[in-house]
């Protein structure tokens, strides 16, 4: 494949990333795309100790992986998931 | 120290000195930071005439009855800052334990218990079946002390299935066929004792029976919250364990004790089958007539100490249990730390109104 094309190929699984760990947060968690800069475990409702669990396992599914307990319980903002999906798991955003 | 650090530590970690003089010290921090932060607990404190500069073991400071957060509502932080409000079990009509957490305190819960459980589970998550119904984590504003478990625990699981439905009924199919595809790996099997007797191992006798069996040679099952039901039954732990093992070929069995009030320090079960205190937190024994710290050996009532609660005021607690410790650094297993068991509630031994025991408690 010619340079170019290895290229756009990122670009798009870079877009395909972020709209599918905007959407898992988006369905999961009940809130809409402008809630999600900023956003940080217990500030919406349903992102308590059940919604967590429900979307890491929506984001595990959507990424193919399994993140670590740690990870887990790291994963505090949907800024802050993005660097350890990023930094552990190869989801290039 | 901050409990952080103390999370970098190893669970079983620590020999006695080391770990007296870490918990001392973030004990008494503890207790000052309720004093100043809860009004109720520094009224308590006032009245004993507690004086921090007389402390020098963990030992020495002051206990409340578990049941006083049935009767009070206590935190240390402002209301704004509660998270999350976790409640004991209790029959209906019964008065409930509140217990108020503060982000940074639900978050040392969840990262206690996952660095204690993983020294029994591996670090990595696994396959696992839950042994209750999936409606016990419903009701998300008030989790009960059953549903935490469950939801503590789960961080522990990578796929995961209820094996019982909303009617506590064996959902026989999907365990099968949950098993077949998790063949080769470790599962992890998790539920309250009484539950997993009743509802999980009657029905996979009673389905054995009829030639239908499951293999859980492969799993290793943690189960706690206590043994009253099951010994009116005549099931002591020997029974359970080998029931368990005729059944489906379970051996890896794990008892733990732990309580809303203090969730993250759990007290796991070893392959000696006893009970183990992790640095984190302590067991201590007291005489039930005067309270005072009693001998590895002896019976008396149990007290619980616990470096993580920073929200509310139940760092240290005297229990309605009874209990002995057995030894501590030199169990068989090799683990660090106190290790003891539990003979269950105390008998005809309702603990008084609060005043009441506190007088008893500190006017010696």
């Amino acid at each position: 494949m010619p340079k170019e094309g290895i290229l756009k190929k990122r670009e798009v699984d870079k877009m395909t990333n972020l709209e599918n760990y905007v959407q898992a947060f988006c369905e999961t968690l009940e809130v809409s795309e402008e809630q999600l800069t900023g956003l940080k475990y217990q500030d919406v409702p349903l992102w308590d100790s059940v919604g967590h669990m429900n979307l890491i396992a929506r984001l595990e599914e959507v990424f193919d992986i399994m993140m670590d307990t740690d990870d887990i319980i790291d994963f505090s903002s949907f800024e802050k998931g993005k660097e350890i999906l990023g930094n552990n798991y190869d989801v290039v955003f | 120290m901050s409990y952080e650090e103390l999370l970098d530590m190893k669970p079983y970690s620590l020999n006695r000195e080391d770990k007296h003089r870490f918990l001392t010290n973030r004990l008494v921090e503890l207790t000052m930071k309720h004093k100043e932060g809860c009004s109720e607990y520094s009224a308590i404190l006032n009245s004993i005439g507690f004086r921090v500069d007389e402390i020098h073991s963990y030992e020495q400071l002051p206990f409340l009855p578990v049941r006083l957060f049935k009767e009070l509502d206590l935190r240390s932080v402002n209301e704004e800052n509660i998270v999350k409000t976790m409640t004991s079990s209790g029959t209906s009509g019964q008065a409930v334990s509140k217990i108020y957490l503060d982000r940074a305190t639900a978050s040392y819960q969840q990262k206690t218990m996952v660095k204690i459980v993983s020294e029994f589970t591996g670090t990595g998550r696994l396959p696992m079946i839950i042994v209750d119904c999936p409606s016990v984590v419903q009701n998300r504003q008030m989790f009960s002390a059953r549903g935490a478990g469950i939801l503590g625990f789960s961080i522990l699981g990578s796929k995961k299935m209820y094996a019982l439905d909303d009617d506590m009924k064996l959902n026989v199919d999907e365990l099968k066929l949950f098993i077949e595809n998790h063949k080769g790996e470790r599962i992890l099997l998790f539920g309250f004792t009484f539950m997993i007797w009743q509802h999980f191992y009657k029905e996979l006798l009673r389905l054995k029976d009829e030639g239908i069996t499951f293999d859980l040679s492969n799993a290793i099952l943690i189960h706690g919250g206590g043994w009253k039901k099951l010994i009116n039954e005549s099931v002591s732990q020997e029974v359970f364990f080998k029931s368990m093992n005729d059944v489906c070929g379970l051996s890896d069995i794990h008892d733990y004790y732990g309580m809303v009030e203090q969730t993250g320090c759990i007290y796991m079960q070893c392959e000696c089958g006893n009970l183990h205190a992790s640095i984190y937190s302590d067991v201590i024994v007291r005489d039930p007539f005067d309270f005072s710290v009693c001998e590895k050996g002896k019976r008396g009532i149990i007290q619980v100490v616990s470096a993580i609660p920073e929200s509310y005021p139940g760092h240290s607690l005297l229990t309605e249990d009874e209990g002995e410790i057995m030894g501590e650094d030199d169990c068989p297993c090799g683990r660090k730390g106190k290790y003891f068991r539990i003979f269950g509630r105390l008998k005809n031994a309702e603990i008084r109104g609060c005043s009441d025991i506190y007088a008893e408690m500190f006017n010696k």
